[in-house]
């Protein structure tokens, strides 16, 4: 509609030149100026979006389905020859405890992580839509952590954590509790990696769900308290359900991030490493794979890791949408 | 946006007042003290592990195991030096600033060309392309970096910053974000009225949607370049210790036999500066970009 409005009138008001082969062409008006304004129409746009669609191809699609090609091949990295081995990295990967080990570390670190998550910002959400003094000082207050380098917090938090001389370790003592190895024990590695994840994205999320709290139409609410509806029914009767979109967004996200978890469990203590722990006790998937293709520069098993991780992602962040659907519908009275 | 909102609850606070702080909605009531404590015991929780960080980088690291102080000592700058000492670290902050300023730029840029011609521009197959950008926000590049690790060998590109920016050069999210800003904010009749009086596309893109567009780059430019910042898998993999991103320096500087706590933190105190002074800069942008993409995503 509007290219072909502006090309009409384009032609219209610019003057043709003077040109001798202008009879050639005699009744069509096809100037040269008129041929490049016509190119220009129909092809800026695919110009435009092009590079999006190149690189997006070359580094983002191609890579996933050479993966996917290379999963196939017992390649070693600077290995003579990559002989096919079919589905046998699968079925490997399948039998390796490391991996369901692995697999288990970040489940259980991504749970532990996103559940608390969401609770406490939607609570640190109606505390900020609450009318405060200084309103824009507060919310950037929430979201510091979120600036801040991962690589420097997780060692920062390292440190937090440490055995001996950490300060959380001094304040569980000094309620008269027992010191915890938050590095050695499997579920207390977990509990302090997660720790990381909330401490970084609950603020930001809180900013998130805010946001869409003040998209909430008033009226709902003054219906509701004049039919004497308390605050907390409104909450679970109208802000909820409001949210759910926003939900779904804030849960859909920190799936896919959070199973990609990579940075925390490699610098969460400096001895451990690739390894994840003594007895890869807080190994990640991503570590794991990292581990393989990088370290013991098994490139096949690395790949084939990555596209069952992939598949997993997908998979859990359908099951996250449907079942954040559900819970957020229900509150629907 | 957040303006609108805000204007909106301090009228329902005023609202609330008359019927004498009967508040109808949890966005009218007034917030006590309990609030107020629990939103600054969540900020002291915030601000804390940067605190400490400064705090064991200003001790002498012997003296700091035996006891836990609690105020910040005088020896900072004798361990940020050693941190010099250690790391390329001004290469390093250096080599940050290039790559995730060229990223920022371009990022910038593409995905405000591709979000025009989505907004404003008519062709074939717009509708399933646009719909093929947004699915590509679900898939996770991350996965495929040992296909990209080794072609980025096979370049010869190992080990080079191009190795880092490439790949990053315009994001799925930036063409999406853009789009939907240009569709609000850019008048057709504008373009129609720039290309009447004989614009090419790219004049018309120049001079017309680009200085509509402002708040919604310099957003999009401030997330591109944090997260661009903080990337730390790919670095890693690609660049060496000589040539170091700050983050990749940053964990060479904590695997050793002995770690040095006032080593390692002044060095990550040092890396968080920088980021902590564009933070209090740009805070209310950042927050105002936040709550704008919440909404319309």
């Amino acid at each position: 509609m509007t290219t072909e409005l502006t090309v009409t009138r384009g032609r219209g008001a610019e003057p043709r030149p003077p040109r001798r082969d202008d009879n050639d062409d005699i009744g069509s008006g096809k100037s040269w100026r008129y041929k490049l304004t016509r190119l220009d129409v129909k092809f800026s746009p695919y110009l435009y979006i092009a590079p999006f669609f190149i690189l997006f191809a070359v580094v983002g699609l191609f890579p996933l389905l050479y993966t996917a090609y290379i999963s196939l091949f017992d390649w070693e990295l600077g290995g003579d020859e990559q002989p096919f081995v079919g589905i046998d990295n699968y079925a490997e990967l399948l039998a390796d405890s490391q991996f369901w080990n692995a697999m288990v570390n970040t489940l259980s670190i991504f749970a532990m992580s996103t559940i608390p998550q969401i609770i406490t910002c939607v609570l640190l959400a109606v505390l900020l839509n609450t009318a405060l003094r200084g309103r824009t000082g507060w919310r950037m207050g929430v979201l510091l952590p979120y600036v801040a380098s991962l690589v420097a917090l997780t060692i920062i938090f390292g440190d937090l954590f440490g055995v001996q001389y950490g300060i959380i370790n001094d304040l569980i003592e000094m309620i008269g509790l027992d010191r915890i190895d938050w590095q050695a024990e499997r579920w207390w590695s977990h509990v302090a990696i997660a720790s990381m994840v909330n401490w970084r994205w609950t603020g930001y999320n809180a900013l998130i769900v805010l946001a869409a709290m003040q998209a909430i139409p008033r009226d709902i609410y003054e219906a509701a308290w004049v039919d004497g509806a308390s605050k907390v029914r409104q909450f679970f009767s109208i802000t909820l359900p409001m949210l759910r979109p926003t939900l779904i967004f804030v849960v859909v996200t920190s799936t896919i991030g959070g199973l990609q978890i990579f940075t925390e469990p490699l610098l969460f203590s400096p001895s451990a490493g690739v390894n994840g722990g003594a007895t890869n006790q807080y190994q990640t998937v991503v570590l794991y794979m990292y581990s393989s293709g990088f370290r013991s520069f098994d490139l096949g098993y690395a790949s084939a890791m990555a596209w069952v991780l992939f598949a997993v992602i997908i998979a859990i962040a359908g099951i996250n949408y449907l079942i954040t659907r559900k819970l957020a519908t229900s509150g629907e009275a | 946006m957040a303006t609108v909102a805000d204007r909106q609850a301090s009228t329902g606070v005023k609202r609330a007042r008359k019927s004498k702080g009967k508040a109808g909605s949890l966005a009218e009531r007034r917030p006590g003290f309990v609030v107020y404590g629990i939103l600054i015991a969540f900020i002291l929780g915030s601000a804390f592990p940067f605190y400490w960080s400064f705090l064991v980088a200003s001790h002498d690291d012997a003296k700091f195991t035996a006891e836990m102080p609690l105020l910040p000592g005088g020896n900072f700058f004798h361990n940020a030096g050693r941190v010099l000492d250690s790391i390329p670290f001004w290469k390093a902050l250096g080599n940050s600033v290039i790559v995730s300023g060229t990223v920022t730029v371009s990022v910038v840029i593409l995905s405000t060309l591709a979000g025009f011609a989505f907004a404003k521009l008519r062709f074939k197959g717009r509708g399933p392309l646009m719909v093929f950008v947004v699915a590509t926000l679900a898939v996770p590049t991350q996965l495929g970096i040992i296909p990209l690790y080794m072609a980025m060998a096979e370049f010869g590109w190992s080990g080079t910053l191009g190795a880092v920016i490439i790949p990053n050069l315009v994001t799925a999210f930036g063409v999406f974000w853009m789009r939907q800003y240009i569709a609000d904010a850019v008048p057709d009749e504008l373009i129609e009225a720039a290309r009447m009086d004989g614009c090419s596309m790219i004049r018309t893109f120049w001079h017309v949607c680009l200085p509509a567009v402002r708040p919604a780059a310099a957003m999009l430019g401030i997330f591109t370049f944090m997260m661009s910042w903080n990337d730390f898998l790919w670095p890693l993999i690609v660049l060496n210790a000589d040539n170091p991103t700050m983050q990749v320096a940053l964990e060479k500087l904590q695997s050793g036999y002995y770690v040095d706590n006032s080593l390692v933190l002044a060095g990550t105190t040092m890396a968080t500066v920088p980021i902590l002074i564009v933070f209090l800069v740009l805070g209310r942008q950042i927050v105002a970009g936040i709550m704008q993409g919440a909404v319309k995503g």
